[in-house]
């Protein structure tokens, strides 16, 4: 009986000192589905959720303090993959979305201060001192955080023209009598 | 046709629609009446948009060029017509959209004066590469409707190789008979073009496939390519997409194009008779693509045929010039099973408009769709091996990855599925829907990757930017501490020279 004892004491301790060093050296740094949700905001720091950048805000998301709808430029769209990823219902009701928008500025009004160009976090406003500015499209991520920066209201947010290339074939409607019957 | 050939030679997939193709076919070929204006739009092809070159006043001549490529992949846009530019600015585009798209407008001073275009007496003996640089310069792009420039594809072709040229002349799709009348018309010109083609991509031969019910056209096509032997006419079984590329290449060689490889990855380049012909004109004659032929055909048309009409003349000149019976209930660019929808007729003609078909009540008429009953004959009649009751059935739900793992990647929406579908399911509309869906979902997160290359850029900047003001700070302070204990020596050395 003895020997039972021993060799289940001796087991235990061994495999017990093992697990005890495999959960220091292998252990996971943070929360692995924090970096999934960094993948998934836009990953311009615009900071309009209220935090300093997106790292830290899929912090607060993964931590379950934030609202899966804390982030504006990434819209309805954002929020649903959100809410998939983190498993929580979401009321996108609560959402303003009218699609995607870009930053313009209007040529008569801009001063040329400079101001916007510091603040975009893609540097996609392009100008200099006294010059009249104008927005690069195609790194703009309408974020909005030149808006507020611009003295004369010259800078506004547009919704992104459909284009052609663009352009989605709507989803056939559903015939509500076959709907019940299916 | 006995009833062992029909098993072993008709292909498993794909349908057999009523052609509807004559009389329209067998009316001889008749030429529109010079337009009083033309609308050049800059994006007639895949690729990037040209660029104008012309300003509103100029006058041009025939031919020449309004608005060159832009990238690797596009193709330069020419006048139709001599005349003046009134316009440059949006119209209607040929979209089911109803979108609008930039065009050239021309005001036709109808004295049809071409530019000097530069003849070739022997391309047959012209370097592939200048080939190339002809077709190229001429903005010939594929005219079964696909509109991919010719150009890019012979280059694609030398570079791997490719050892036979298809030259489609199935046009499986009913109604059109536009490449069936070139042929009929113009088969020398396309044999021409056909060997200008394989020189340019160093094709050792030629297999021209044209559906069996166009006998005339194989009768002309086999004349004019007698004293040819690398150019050989293959009759191939009528079945729709017996135009698509890899049915035809499969019937053709037996060589089946992988899922996701290109047909030059097999050996074989596909280009269109009516392609081929507008090479034989750019390259033997320098005149660009600039007019084509175009089936005008439907229910709702009282002549209907194939026009010659120059690229940028509005659809409803087309349809007035043959006559309408009754106000068309559906317009189609293309033919009725792969074609466009058109939101009115005041769009222009593009480069790869093989067809207009205006349809009457009947032909237009859409019965309610039901519920799927499974019966599987959208699986039967797929020629690309999918199963169009799943990935629709996913699709409806709203599940988009599910259908991509059902391989709607696959899928060219040649519409055989909704057209066996007993139930009249919209199939091909779900799956159009789902396709720019994802290609959306795909653009999005390559414009997430690019902002956030962006914010690393502009980080680094900033870093670098402190960084070397930081050092010019320390420079021009050890400049200053330099320049002061300079100072401090010097008077120092004024007052000991001063008590000395």
């Amino acid at each position: 009986m003895l020997t039972a004892v021993g060799s289940l004491t001796v087991m235990g301790i061994a495999l017990g000192g093992l697990l005890g060093v495999a959960s220091r050296y292998l252990a996971v740094e943070g929360n692995p589905i924090e970096g999934e949700i960094k993948d998934l905001l836009p990953g311009s720091q615009c900071g309009q959720c209220g935090y300093v950048g997106c790292a830290q805000a899929a912090t607060a998301l993964a931590k379950g303090e934030a609202p899966v709808t804390l982030c504006p430029p990434g819209g309805r769209a954002l929020a649903q993959q959100l809410a998939a990823k983190l498993g929580v219902k979401v009321d996108l009701s609560a959402i303003s979305d009218d699609g995607p928008k870009l930053a313009q500025v209007a040529e008569e009004i801009c001063i040329g201060c400079c101001k916007c160009i510091k603040v975009c976090p893609t540097d996609a406003i392009i100008g200099a001192a006294k010059q009249i500015h104008n927005v690069i499209r195609e790194a703009c991520t309408g974020c909005g955080a030149c808006v507020d920066r611009c003295p004369t209201e010259a800078m506004t947010m547009v919704p992104v023209p459909v284009t052609l290339q663009h352009w989605i074939w709507p989803k056939p409607a559903l015939n509500t009598a076959v709907a019940a019957h299916a | 046709m006995g009833f062992f050939e029909r098993i072993f030679k008709e292909p498993r997939w794909g349908v057999h629609p009523d052609d509807h193709k004559r009389p329209a076919a067998d009316v001889p070929l008749r030429v529109l009446p010079p337009p009083a204006k033309v609308y050049m739009p800059l994006q007639q092809h895949v690729g990037g948009a040209a660029r104008p070159i012309v300003l509103v006043g100029q006058k041009v001549l025939k031919g020449q060029l309004l608005a060159e490529p832009s990238g690797n992949i596009s193709a330069p846009i020419h006048a139709p017509v001599s005349g003046t530019i009134s316009a440059i600015g949006e119209v209607t585009a040929p979209h089911a959209s109803g979108l609008g798209f930039t065009a050239i407008t021309i005001d036709n001073d109808f004295e049809n004066r071409w530019i000097e275009c530069e003849q070739v007496a022997d391309p047959l003996a012209l370097a592939a590469e200048e080939i190339t640089k002809r077709t190229a310069a001429a903005g010939i792009v594929g005219l079964g409707g696909a509109t991919f420039p010719s150009a890019a594809k012979f280059s694609l072709g030398r570079r791997l190789k490719v050892d036979t040229l298809i030259v489609n002349g199935g046009e499986c799709e009913p109604y059109l008979s536009a490449d069936d009348r070139i042929m009929r018309d113009r088969a020398n010109e396309v044999v021409d073009g056909v060997r200008i083609v394989m020189r340019a991509i160093g094709a050792e031969q030629a297999l021209v496939g044209i559906e069996d019910n166009k006998p005339e056209a194989i009768a002309a096509m086999r004349l004019a390519a007698e004293p040819f032997a690398e150019v050989k006419i293959r009759p191939v079984p009528t079945r729709y997409p017996m135009g698509s590329d890899r049915q035809l290449i499969q019937t053709l060689t037996g060589r089946e194009v992988p899922a996701d490889a290109r047909a030059a990855e097999v050996g074989v380049l596909v280009h269109n008779v009516s392609t081929c012909a507008a090479v034989h004109q750019a390259v033997r004659f320098g005149r660009p693509l600039v007019e084509r032929i175009v089936t005008i055909n439907g229910g709702a048309v009282k002549e209907p045929g194939n026009i010659f009409a120059p690229i940028g003349t509005l659809v409803a000149e087309l349809l007035a010039f043959c006559g309408l019976k009754e106000d068309p209930a559906r317009i189609i660019l293309g033919g009725p099973m792969m074609g466009t929808p058109l939101p009115h007729a005041q769009v222009p003609l593009v480069k790869g408009a093989s067809g207009i078909l205006a349809f009457d009540a009947k032909e237009a008429f859409m019965p309610e769709a039901g519920p799927c009953i499974r019966c599987g004959n959208c699986t039967r009649a797929c020629p690309m091996g999918l199963q169009p009751l799943e990935m629709g059935a996913h699709i409806r739900a709203g599940n988009l990855d599910g259908a991509e793992k059902f391989m709607l990647g696959d899928c060219m929406s040649c519409g055989c599925c909704a057209y066996v579908c007993p139930s009249h399911i919209p199939l091909v509309q779900y799956f159009n829907h789902a396709k720019g869906e994802l290609w959306a979902k795909e653009r999005t997160k390559l414009r997430v990757d690019a902002s956030k290359r962006l914010v690393e850029a502009r980080a680094q900047r900033l870093e670098r930017e402190a960084k070397e003001k930081a050092e010019a700070a320390a420079r021009r302070k050890a400049e200053r501490a330099a320049a002061k204990a300079k100072a401090a020596a010097e008077a120092q050395g004024q007052a000991e020279g001063e008590t000395a």
